[in-house]
């Protein structure tokens, strides 16, 4: 990081901030890595059952809670499914659910918060009466009791539209506090002078000067979204058996964790990874996107807000 | 000061109204609390099913329903469940029970997270600061019934390393618990330490991670040269100055931790088999009692709100600038 300054302030005037962020991104080796890893997953995830000896639904009677072996590399539970097949069938609905609910509530986010926050007044008032509503409302409980009555093949969409409709409250206050700071300024107020429309005027100026923490709050969500998926299918309440989800799985394993600890610890194991690689690649993103986000002692961060 | 609390409570009760509400009309319209007696087989006759039917209200419009439930729920009883039993009884009870967990849990979570994350921050780059920050990130990328599991896969290993029971992973005591009121502490305290600890960690880490930043951005501001520059000595200067100050925005966390907290009791519950709200909420949902989850809605409501209430108070306290408002 140190020769950091003498480059930037080299090349400044000839590099564009996607090549800069891209550029400062690339130098987090962590983030990059953890890019990978999840990349590799969510290929692996899709592309690799179809070359397997075992699909997630066939049943071995003679290798049932077997540890693993060459045969089921990620051992057998007790109906006698290879582990390995289920747990790929499971990241794939919980990498779907994470990603998808990812989008589409930082989109509610991003929009809610730009429309309170550049109109303010009575749009303002009801929209983040709204977003207090919402953070009451027990949405645990209540996306527990709609999905597992829905029809089997619409149980993932219904838990992606439920999921993302209760996580983009606080984001959208973030998005809400930068737009308000944003619509005094001069480049905003010069534009409302030339005649632009308010809608033009939030998606041409707003928008893409929020967009950093738009980019950062995707990623982060990836991680939260997975989580309370798998929260609700661990509990029987998310993706309905005979699919499964990472949360089924690592129910199952509960059951057993102190006498067939295997069946627990690589579906918990896989999940951990997928999370802990979306962390650090919004903690990378964030670095990246905003630099003086990152703490350092010689500089004084003002709060915005 | 007290006319902003006053105009913030109103609204929270506005609120709390609404979502019981809210959640009072979905699980009207989803539940079917007369299917246990359905299914039976053989079938009971019609007149006892219709008789259940009126007692349990299911006869009434939903915004009836829902008015005669306020109107009990705001004089403090919650109605009956499926079976019978008063809501309230069992509220309360269960309560207790939760509270334990999360009381300790967020306190201990609260004053380590802190610490922890301060301690990183003096000691930026070093080798504790570089464990913390990876652990801290492992353990938020965990959910909690990982942690509860591996907590349990840890413990039995050191039970068995020791060659006695030291920590209990089922319920809160143990049932064949003989021996006076010492005897009985101690086989508490054995039940107690997994589960408070699984919810704390994860309040731990997230602090820690808030903390160290806080800290950090604190620590290069003047204020904390100014101290040192007039004679402070470094621990004062980092403790009395540095820490104060960094503190402030933990306190819009400590609303949401607690939140976090419910949610993570729910788990915790139902894995090491604790008779609280959270294993509440799985049942209730499972046996389709309208009354029950209607409970739970305002506890958990209650909670989120009140710890919201609690973080302005706290913020006040630790905040000059917002006291002159």
């Amino acid at each position: 990081m140190s020769e950091q300054p003498n480059e930037t302030v080299a090349e400044y005037q000839f590099v564009s901030r996607r090549t800069l962020v891209l550029r400062r991104f690339l130098r987090n080796r962590t983030a990059v890595v953890a890019l990978l890893v999840l990349a590799v997953l969510l290929v692996g995830c899709y592309a690799l059952p179809p070359f397997l000896p075992h699909s997630y639904s066939d049943l071995n009677y003679e290798a049932l809670q077997q540890p693993p072996t060459p045969n089921h590399w990620f051992g057998t539970n007790a109906l006698g499914q290879d582990l390995l097949a289920q747990t790929l069938r499971g990241m794939q609905k919980s990498l779907l659910i994470g990603i998808c609910v990812a989008f589409i509530s930082t989109t509610i986010a991003a929009t809610v918060g730009a429309i309170a926050g550049y109109f303010g007044g009575w749009r303002d008032r009801t929209l983040m009466w709204i977003v207090d509503l919402l953070l009451v409302v027990p949405s645990f409980i209540l996306i527990a009791i709609v999905t597992p009555r829905t029809q089997q093949s619409g149980t993932i969409l219904w838990l992606i539209l439920l999921l993302a409709a209760f996580s983009w409250m606080i984001s959208s206050r973030m998005v809400r506090g930068m737009t308000m700071s944003l619509r005094e300024r001069e480049f905003v107020v010069a534009a409302r002078y030339m005649g632009v429309s308010h809608w033009r005027i939030i998606v041409r100026h707003i928008v893409p000067n929020v967009a950093s923490i738009l980019i950062i709050d995707t990623a982060l969500n990836v991680g939260v979204a997975i989580l309370a998926e798998t929260g609700l299918s661990f509990l029987g309440f998310g993706v309905q058996p005979p699919d499964v989800s990472l949360g089924t799985l690592i129910a199952d394993g509960t059951r057993s964790v102190t006498t067939f600890p295997w069946v627990f610890l690589f579906p918990a194991g896989v999940l951990v990874l997928i999370v802990l690689c979306a962390n650090l690649v919004g903690d990378g993103l964030r670095d990246a996107l905003d630099p003086s986000a990152r703490p350092a002692p010689s500089r004084t961060r003002k709060a915005r807000s | 000061m007290t006319r902003f609390l006053a105009r913030r409570l109103l609204n929270y009760i506005v609120l709390l109204g609404l979502a019981s509400f809210l959640t009072f009309c979905l699980t009207s319209l989803t539940f079917e609390p007369l299917d246990s007696l359905l299914e039976r087989n053989p079938r009971p006759p019609q007149v006892v099913i219709d008789a259940k039917a009126a007692e349990l209200d299911l006869d009434k419009p939903i915004p009836v329903r829902y008015a005669n439930w306020a109107s009990g729920a705001i004089r403090g009883n919650f109605g009956t469940t499926v079976t019978g039993q008063p809501v309230s009884d069992e509220l309360w009870r269960r309560i207790g029970v939760s509270l334990r967990l999360v009381l300790i849990g967020s306190v201990v979570g609260t004053v380590v997270g802190v610490v922890v994350g301060a301690w990183g921050a003096i000691r930026q780059y070093r080798m504790s600061d570089r464990v913390i920050t990876v652990m801290s990130l492992l353990i938020l990328s965990t959910p909690t019934f990982v942690v509860a599991n591996l907590l349990i896969l840890g413990a039995l290993e050191v039970n068995s390393a020791l060659g006695i029971q030291l920590f209990e992973y089922t319920g809160e005591t143990s049932p064949d618990a003989v021996g006076g009121a010492w005897a009985q502490l101690v086989d508490r305290l054995q039940h107690l330490v997994l589960p408070t600890f699984t919810l704390a960690l994860a309040s731990i880490a997230g602090f820690s991670r808030y903390q160290r930043n806080a800290m950090l951005d604190v620590l290069g501001q003047d204020f904390i040269r100014t101290a040192r520059a007039k004679g402070l000595t470094r621990r004062r200067a980092l403790f009395k100055h540095g820490l104060r100050t960094a503190l402030i925005p933990m306190a819009t966390l400590f609303a949401y931790g607690v939140s976090a907290l419910v949610t993570g009791a729910v788990f915790t519950e139902k894995i090491f088999g604790w008779h609280g709200m959270g294993e509440w909420v799985v049942q209730g949902v499972a046996s389709q009692d309208t009354n029950i989850i209607a409970a739970i809605t305002v506890f958990s409501g209650a909670t989120i709100l009140l710890a919201g209430l609690l973080s302005d108070v706290i913020y006040a306290v630790l905040d000059p600038r917002v006291r002159v408002r």
